[in-house]
């Protein structure tokens, strides 16, 4: 690494959780992300926006080092989550995604009860008792606004819930091993009106205790729920602002031209 | 955007059994055809079943229930009973499993998940190629390359060690002769691998990659994404496999036959000589003499049948047990 690539961490503001320097991410030969530098910051949303194939899932599955389950794809630059590169090939991994949790397109209930579908991942990290459990389960579950709908029938199968419910399962799952950041790869891609609804307004009370950032294909969503978008392209970042800025008056033609329509 | 075209679409013109007349009849002929055929294989089974019925009643009649537990096989005296070749079947095919399964388990989870892709193939490639063995070729390998080795180094070792426990050192006791139940256990082991991980390795590639990436996403390992969340993925795919395995090694012959030491005696060492149904069969269909001697073969064949059919039937109901406990799905 050459020194000019060393930022100074004071230049990183305190209010920002996750710092990209310089990323560039590798398909095998395939350049995906070109020198990506942006800050996001805490207990915020942060919304990517773009056609497909601009990077955007891309992007965020760096931040819990979830590209590396595929030998080919590689990295360079830096991802600083509160100063510290998680990029480094000596941190582990699995102690980075208990800081930064994720949730995909397609609703991903493991083949197991729903109660177990929670506590799965609090068993990675902590001893807790039956007790204990239990109130945890009952607080993710509280907190992805599920409980009212699956408390009388914890020991069945995650699988029987309705795709909208599988969701926001999914979503307790992630919150219930307390991370500090939540990655939404379009959460709400496979889901009706009613449950994307629902998940945007839960994405919404998220914020106040977790950094949120999220992938979606849908401007009026971004619009919604972000207090921050990132246009991208080809695997650039274009514009990135304050949402408001973005939809009202973007400072790259670009931006304008995806966001009005004219093209994507 | 462009307005749409008002043209209106020119239809052929159609009359009820008009030009698709010969294709319904066709298609008629067709679904009674597979109809025949799936019904053949009801129709073998039953014509199976009943020609060992009937070809097994003098041993039937003779010796009644006590055919299953009598241990004698004593064709001068012309009394006859199933009891160690059973044993014998019933426990190679189980201790087979013992080592197949794990170590199966581990190639499959190697192939899937670990591997670097420039391996995949060719590894699963010499794997399937172990199953195109002829099972002959592993009898001879067992009983001249195998045995005498296993007699001279492993089977010492675990006499020593292991047949030294009480109670369960009883199965390893013994002098170290090389062929016996352990050895064709084994051997069988060895013959099934590649029918297990190959299925294994099928039902693991069919997991969703991103419900194993949530998995991950979560900070489990790699242990625990496979323990936990494939393989409650691929149950159905993985009783499978073993079963069709177990299927395999229960009926396998001619390995069995070279290395299990075709003894009508019955010990609770593994290391001592034995026999199994297919083997028994297999060196004494030839000169089995009189009808008794020789409808109490078919009384054996008959109960290796059987026994194939409970196993089947096990593990169906094993499936359905553990589907109820997870809870319905959707």
């Amino acid at each position: 690494m050459s020194h000019s690539e060393v930022f100074n961490l004071s230049s990183i503001a305190p209010e920002v959780r996750i710092a990209i320097r310089n990323l560039n991410f590798y398909y095998g030969r395939f350049h995906a992300l070109k020198n990506v530098t942006m800050d996001i910051q805490t207990n915020k949303v942060t919304a990517f926006i773009g056609p497909s194939g601009c990077g955007k899932s891309t992007l965020l599955r760096t931040f819990n080092r979830l590209h590396e389950l595929y030998p080919s794809n590689r990295t360079t630059g830096q991802i600083l989550l509160d100063g510290k590169n998680v990029l480094d090939r000596r941190e582990d991994p699995t102690l980075l995604r208990a800081r930064v949790g994720m949730v995909f397109q397609k609703p991903t209930p493991f083949p197991m009860s729903i109660y177990e579908n929670i506590a799965f991942g609090v068993r990675l990290y902590e001893k807790l008792t039956s007790v204990e459990m239990d109130e945890r389960v009952e607080w993710a579950l509280s907190k992805a606004a599920l409980w009212p709908e699956v408390k009388d029938k914890l020991r069945q199968s995650g699988n029987g819930l309705s795709g909208g419910q599988q969701q926001r399962l999914c979503i307790a799952r992630c919150i219930a091993i307390k991370p500090e950041v939540i990655l939404l790869d379009e959460p709400c891609s496979a889901l009706d009106p009613i449950s994307t609804a629902h998940i945007e307004e839960l994405v919404h009370d998220l914020k106040s205790d977790y950094t949120v950032v999220m992938v979606t294909h849908n401007m009026q969503q971004a619009a919604r729920v972000s207090d921050y978008t990132a246009y991208m392209y080809l695997g650039e970042l274009i514009e990135f602002d304050e949402t408001d800025q973005i939809f009202t008056k973007p400072n790259q033609k670009a931006t304008e031209d995806y966001i009005t329509g004219k093209f994507g | 955007m462009n307005p749409i075209p008002t043209q209106p679409v020119e239809r052929a013109p159609r009359h009820a059994g008009q030009a698709r007349g010969s294709g319904y009849l066709a298609d008629r002929l067709f679904e009674w055809l597979t109809r025949f055929f799936a019904s053949l294989v009801l129709f073998t089974l039953l014509a199976i079943l009943v020609s060992l019925v009937v070809t097994s009643a003098p041993s039937l009649k003779a010796f009644g229930f006590s055919f299953l537990w009598s241990d004698d096989w004593d064709p001068v005296q012309d009394k006859y009973g199933a009891l160690i070749p059973v044993y014998g079947t019933l426990v190679s095919s189980f201790v087979a499993l013992l080592i197949a399964v794990p170590i199966s388990f581990g190639i499959a989870v190697f192939l899937t998940e670990m591997s670097p892709p420039w391996l995949k193939r060719p590894l699963g490639t010499a794997i399937e190629l172990l199953a195109a063995i002829p099972s002959i070729i592993y009898g001879m390998w067992g009983l001249f390359s195998f045995a005498p080795l296993f007699s001279r180094t492993l089977q010492p070792f675990l006499i020593e060690t292991l047949g030294k426990i009480p109670f369960a050192g009883q199965l390893f006791q013994g002098p170290p002769l090389g062929i016996g139940l352990l050895t064709a256990s084994i051997i069988l082991a060895i013959m099934v691998i590649p029918f297990i991980s190959s299925v294994m390795r099928d039902v693991f590639e069919l997991v969703p990659a991103v419900l194993k990436e949530s998995a991950y996403g979560l900070g489990a390992t790699t242990w625990e994404v496979v323990w936990r969340v494939v393989l409650p993925y691929t149950r159905a795919g993985v009783v499978g496999g073993v079963m069709l395995g177990l299927g395999r090694a229960l009926g396998e012959t001619m390995a069995v036959t070279f290395v299990i030491g075709n003894t009508q005696h019955l010990s609770p060492s593994l290391l001592a000589p034995g026999n199994s149904i297919a083997s028994s069969l297999a060196n004494e269909f030839a000169e089995a003499v009189g009808d008794l001697y020789t409808s109490a073969l078919i009384e054996l064949g008959l109960l290796l049948f059987i026994i194939t059919t409970i196993v089947l039937a096990m593990a169906k109901l094993m499936l359905l047990r553990m589907g109820q406990r997870e809870g319905t799905r959707s």
